[in-house]
C-alpha cells in the first residue's frame, strides 16, 4: 500500500523517513519501498547502510556502490554453489577485483566487507587494507587467490579492525609471520577466526595479540596450534565465548590433561566449541566443565568416536547447534535426542564417504531426532539408508523444519524396506513444512515428488536435485510452482529444454539456475538467451573446443548456468564459459 | 613369495584395489547378503551371520585352495599387491584404514574354520585405530542395502566397489575432504608410541588373535563397561559365542551376555599385575583394579581354569 506520493514526500523531512527505513528488517522490504515512488527510492537508498548482492555478476560493481552511497556494510557472493563440489571450472570467474577497485572508489567509510566463493587476491587486500580508514569486519568464506602477504597487508593497516573471519578459504602460506604485523597498539580484535590457515603459526606472537585484545570473543585456532599452547592461549582469553581449539592433540606432558582441565574450568561465558580433535578420547572430559553452556558445538572435522563422542554431546544440555560427523550413529543421536532439547540446527556429516561405511548411522538416529527435539529446524544428513516412514514420520514429528537437506550417499538409492522411491516421503515433507526454505532431496525419485513440491514448496527458496526424476515433467513441476523460488542447481536428471523454454519468465523471478549432465541442448539455450535478455546464459564447456557459434542447435549441453543480472553479458569469461 | 603358514594383515588403499579383490569372491556373499536383508529392519547395520561367513588368513596374492569347502568367503587379493612380505602393522594401515583378511592356506592362529572378519569397532584405547571396514567385503553386509534393494544380491561385494566416484558426489567441500584425509594420515603418524595424557593405556591380548590391542582402563568405570568393550574390540574372533538369533545386534545383548560371551564357553579375562603376576579379573575393586593391572589377557577356557566351559544361558 504505497502512501501517495505527493504528501508522503513533503510531510517530513528525508531524515525522518531515513529513520523510519531503519526499521525495515529486511533487504526485500527496503527493495519494496523504494519501489513506491521516487521520493521513497531516492530517500532508500541513499540511507541504506547493509547491501547484499547475492550474485556479483548480477550487477556491475560501481552501478551498486553508486545506487548506494552511504553502504558501511556488503556481502557480495561469487560462485555458483556446486562450485564447492568441484563442478565449476576453477577459472570460471568471481574475481573480487572489480569490487574492491568500485568500492574504494565509492565507498570509503566502508566499514564490513565479506565475500563468499569468490577469487580475491592478495592486490584485493591490500587494496581492502589501505581504502577504508574505518574498516572493522573482513569476512572471507570459501575464497581462494589470496595468500597470508595478503592478511599481512590486513593486520599492518586496518588500525581499528574487529573482525577477521576466514571461512573455509584456501589460502596460500606465504608469509608465515603475518601475525607479526598487527602493530603493538592493535587492541581492537574481538573475532579471530584462523581455523583454515594452512601453515603454522607463531604462538608467542599470537599469544601476545590475544593478551593485549582484552575484547576477543571469538577465536579459532589452526591446526598448528598444539594442546600445550592452547592452554596458554586459554589462560590469556578466559573472556571468550566461540572457541576453535584447532587439532586439540600434542605431545604428552605430565600434567597437561589437568592444566587443560582448569583452563576449561574458568570458562564460563564459552557458548560455542569447535576443531578437529585429532582423536584424542583421553583429553575429552577436559572440556565437560563447559559443556552444560554451550549452544554450539561443532564437531565435524574430529575423528572422536563413540562412547566418548556421545558421553560429551550428552552433557550439553543447552546445544542449540550440532554439527557431527555419523561417528555419532544412531545410539548417539537417540541421547541428543534426549538431553539436548533446544537443538535447533544439525548436520551429520560422512567420516568415509567414498568407502565402506562401516559406522551405524541410520535413518532413524535422524527420525529420534526429529521427535525429541521440538525445536529442530534445519536439518543436513549424510546416510545410506532411508526410508518413506522415516521421512513421513519426521515430516509430521517437525512441520516446523525450514531446511532440509539429506544426501543418500549412493544415487538412487530407493526405500529399503518397500523398494520403492522415496516420492512419498520427500511429499510428506513438503507438505507438512510450510516454512520449507531450502530442500535438498537424493536416493530414488521419479517426477511424482516434483509434482509435490511444485504445488506445496510455497516458501522454498532454494532446491537441490541430483540424479531424479524421469522425465522434462519433473523439470516443469519445479518451475512452475515453487512460488519463491530463488536458486535451482540441478545436476544428473533427465530434464530437457521443453520445461526450460516454457518456464523461461520465472528464471527472471530467481536468483540463478544450474543445470548440469542434463538433457539441454545448445538450440534450446539459444532461444532462452534470445527470448530472456535480462538471464545470462553461460554455456561451460571444460573440454574448452571448438568456438560454440560454429556448433549445430542439437549439440549438447554439458553444464548451464542461467542467472539475472543488469549488467549484461560479463566481460571477465574465460575459455570454458560462453555467454549465449 | 613366502609359506602360506605365515598371516599377513593388508590394508587395501585404494577403491580399485577392493574391486579386484571383491570381484574374486562375489559368489559366496549373496548368502550372507540375504541373510542380513532378512534381519529386522533398523538393525541391517554390521550384521554378521557367523555360520555362513567363514575367514581365513592367508597372504596377499596366494590362492585359496579351501574356496572348494563349504561356504567359506574368502576374499582374494589382487596380484599386484603383494610381496608377501610380512608388513608392519602401521604399514598396514593406510589413511582410510579398510582392512581386509585376505583367506586362505593354513593358519597358526588358531581360528580354524570359523574366523569371522574383523569388526571394526575399536573402542576408547584403540580410538585412535582408523576404523575398519569388513561389511564391504562381505558383500557388503548390512550397509550396501541399497544395493542389494536394487535385486543386485549376487553382487553384494561388488556393488560397493562399483561405486565409482562421480565427480562432486556425495556433495562434500574438497576442503572438508582434504582436511579428513589429512587428519587420518595425522592419526597414523600419532599412532605409533606417543603415550597420552591423564589416561591408562594397557595392552590386550587374546589367545590366537594375531595382533594385540590397547585400551585406556580410566575410560571405564567398573567391569562390566570394560568387558562390553573387550567384547566388541575382540568379538571378531569369537566363535559362535553368541547364540545365533542375538547375533544381529550388538545393542540387543545384554550385559551379562556380554560377560559370559567373554568369560564364558572359551574364554576368562586374566591380567597382570604389578607383582608380574596372573590374575583373575573381577576379584577386586575396580579403582584397585585399574590401579595394579599392567596388562589384560584373553585366555582361552580352558587353559586357564581346566574346566568345560560354561553353557550360555
Amino acid at each position: 500500500m504505497p502512501p501517495h506520493p505527493e504528501w508522503t514526500a513533503a510531510m517530513f523531512p528525508d531524515e525522518v523517513w531515513e529513520h523510519v527505513f531503519s526499521f525495515l528488517p529486511s533487504d526485500a522490504d527496503r527493495n519494496v519501498a523504494a519501489a513506491s515512488c521516487h521520493a521513497w527510492l531516492r530517500i532508500e537508498r541513499r540511507s541504506r547502510r547493509r547491501v547484499f548482492v547475492g550474485n556479483c555478476y548480477a550487477v556491475a560493481p560501481a552501478v551498486a556502490v553508486a545506487r548506494f552511497p552511504e553502504a558501511r556494510a556488503v556481502e557480495v557472493k561469487g560462485k555458483p554453489h556446486f562450485a564447492d563440489f568441484d563442478l565449476v571450472p576453477g577459472d570460471w570467474g568471481g574475481g573480487a577485483d572489480e569490487w574492491v577497485a568500485a568500492m574504494a572508489e565509492g565507498w570509503p567509510q566502508l566499514e564490513e566487507l565479506r565475500f563468499k566463493r569468490m577469487v580475491v587476491s592478495d592486490d584485493c587486500l591490500e587494496v581492502i587494507a589501505r581504502s577504508f580508514r574505518n574498516f572493522r569486519v573482513l569476512g572471507l568464506a570459501f575464497c581462494e587467490g589470496f595468500s597470508t602477504a595478503g592478511l599481512a597487508a590486513v593486520a599492518a593497516n586496518c588500525r581499528n579492525l574487529r573482525v577477521l573471519d576466514l571461512q573455509e578459504n584456501v589460502i596460500e602460506d606465504n608469509c608465515s609471520h603475518w601475525l607479526s604485523h598487527f602493530p603493538e597498539s592493535f587492541t581492537s580484535l574481538v573475532h579471530l577466526n584462523i581455523a583454515c590457515l594452512p601453515g603454522e603459526v607463531n604462538v608467542p606472537v599470537l599469544e601476545r595479540l590475544v593478551s593485549r585484545c582484552t575484547n576477543l570473543k571469538t577465536l579459532k585456532l589452526n591446526h598448528a596450534v598444539p594442546l600445550e599452547k592452547l592452554v596458554i592461549l586459554l589462560r590469556k582469553a578466559p573472556q571468550l565465548v566461540d572457541l576453535g581449539t584447532g587439532r586439540f592433540s600434542g605431545e604428552h606432558h605430565l600434567d597437561l590433561y589437568s592444566k587443560l582441565e582448569s583452563a576449561f574450568t574458568g570458562y564460563k561465558s564459552l557458548k560455542s566449541l569447535s576443531g578437529t580433535w585429532e582423536a584424542v578420547p583421553a583429553y575429552l572430559p577436559a572440556v565437560y566443565s563447559v559443556c552444560e553452556g554451550l549452544t554450539s558445538l561443532n564437531l565435524s572435522y574430529a575423528t572422536t568416536q563413540n562412547p566418548e563422542l556421545i558421553k560429551l554431546v550428552s552433557r550439553c544440555k543447552s546445544l542449540q547447534r550440532l554439527w557431527v560427523m555419523d561417528f555419532i550413529e544412531d545410539d548417539g543421536l537417540a541421547a541428543v535426542a534426549s538431553s539436548c532439547k533446544l537443538l535447533q540446527e544439525l548436520r551429520v556429516f560422512p567420516s568415509d564417504p567414498y568407502g565402506p561405511q562401516p559406522v551405524s548411522l541410520t535413518e532413524r538416529g535422524l527420525v529420534a531426532i526429529s521427535a525429541g527435539c521440538p525445536m529442530l529446524h534445519s536439518v543436513l544428513y549424510f546416510c545410506n539408508q532411508m526410508t518413506n516412514a522415516a521421512l513421513i514420520a519426521i515430516a509430521l514429528n517437525r512441520p516446523n523444519l525450514t531446511r532440509f537437506r539429506l544426501c543418500i550417499i549412493e544415487p538412487q538409492t530407493p526405500d529399503y524396506l518397500t523398494l520403492q522411491p522415496l516420492d512419498a516421503g520427500f511429499s510428506a515433507i513438503v507438505e507438512s513444512c510450510k516454512d520449507l526454505r531450502r530442500l535438498s532431496v537424493s536416493g530414488l525419485l521419479t517426477d511424482r515428488v516434483f509434482k509435490s513440491i511444485g504445488a506445496y514448496a510455497d516458501r522454498l527458496e532454494m532446491l537441490s536435485v541430483a540424479f531424479a526424476g524421469d522425465s522434462d515433467a519433473g523439470l516443469h513441476y519445479i518451475l512452475s510452482g515453487c512460488k519463491s523460488l530463488r536458486k535451482l542447481e540441478i545436476r544428473d536428471c533427465p530434464f530437457g529444454d521443453k520445461p526450460l523454454l516454457a518456464n523461461a519468465a520465472k528464471l527472471e523471478t530467481m536468483r540463478s539456475l544450474w543445470m548440469s549432465s542434463c538433457s539441454l541442448t545448445l538450440g534450446a539455450c539459444k532461444l532462452l538467451a534470445r527470448k530472456m535478455p535480462r538471464l545470462n546464459v553461460e554455456i561451460i564447456d571444460e573440454r574448452r573446443g571448438a568456438s560454440w557459434d560454429s556448433r549445430p542447435d542439437d549439440c549438447p549441453v554439458e553444464k548451464l548456468y542461467v542467472y539475472r543480472t543488469v549488467a549484461g553479458p560479463r566481460s571477465d569469461t574465460p575459455s570454458c564459459v560462453w555467454t549465449v | 613369495m613366502t609359506p602360506p603358514l605365515e598371516h599377513d594383515y593388508i590394508g587395501l588403499a585404494e577403491t580399485s584395489a577392493m574391486e579386484n579383490s571383491t570381484k574374486i569372491s562375489s559368489s559366496s556373499s549373496s548368502s550372507s547378503s540375504t541373510v542380513s536383508n532378512s534381519e529386522d529392519n533398523g538393525k541391517l547395520i554390521g550384521h554378521l551371520n557367523l555360520k555362513e561367513t567363514e575367514l581365513r588368513l592367508g597372504l596377499p596374492g596366494s590362492e585359496f585352495p579351501e574356496r572348494g569347502e563349504g561356504v567359506g568367503l574368502t576374499l582374494g587379493l589382487p596380484k599386484s599387491f603383494g610381496s608377501g612380505a610380512k608388513r608392519g602393522f602401521s604399514d598396514a594401515i593406510d589413511g582410510s584404514a579398510k582392512w581386509v583378511f585376505s583367506g586362505g592356506g593354513g593358519s597358526e592362529v588358531g581360528l580354524g574354520k570359523g574366523g569371522i572378519l574383523f569388526s571394526p569397532r575399536g573402542e576408547n584405547g584403540s580410538g585412535k585405530l582408523p576404523v575398519a571396514s569388513p561389511a564391504k567385503d562381505l558383500g557388503g553386509v548390512g550397509k550396501a542395502t541399497g544395493q542389494e534393494n536394487k535385486g543386485k544380491v549376487g553382487s553384494g561385494l561388488a556393488a560397493p566397489a562399483a561405486k565409482a566416484q562421480v565427480v562432486g558426489w556425495p556433495p562434500i567441500r574438497s576442503y572438508r575432504k582434504n582436511t579428513m584425509a589429512s587428519n587420518s594420515s595425522k592419526n597414523k603418524e600419532d599412532d605409533e608410541g606417543k603415550q597420552e595424557v591423564g589416561c591408562l593405556y594397557i595392552k590386550v591380548s587374546m589367545d590366537g588373535a594375531p595382533y594385540l590391542r590397547k585400551v585406556d582402563l580410566k575410560t571405564y568405570s567398573n567391569y562390566k563397561e570394560l568387558s562390553l568393550a573387550l567384547e566388541k574390540m575382540f568379538s571378531c574372533f569369537i566363535i559362535g559365542q553368541c547364540s545365533s538369533n542375538e547375533v544381529s545386534s550388538r545393542e540387543r545383548i545384554s550385559e551379562s551376555r556380554m560377560i559370559d560371551t567373554l568369560q564364558g564357553s572359551e574364554y576368562v579375562l586374566t591380567y597382570e599385575d604389578k607383582d608380574g603376576d596372573w590374575m583373575l579379573v573381577g576379584d577386586v575393586p575396580w579403582d584397585m583394579f585399574i590401579i595394579s593391572c599392567q596388562k589384560l589377557r584373553i585366555m582361552k577356557g580352558s587353559d586357564a581354569t581346566g574346566n568345560a566351559p560354561r553353557a550360555l544361558e
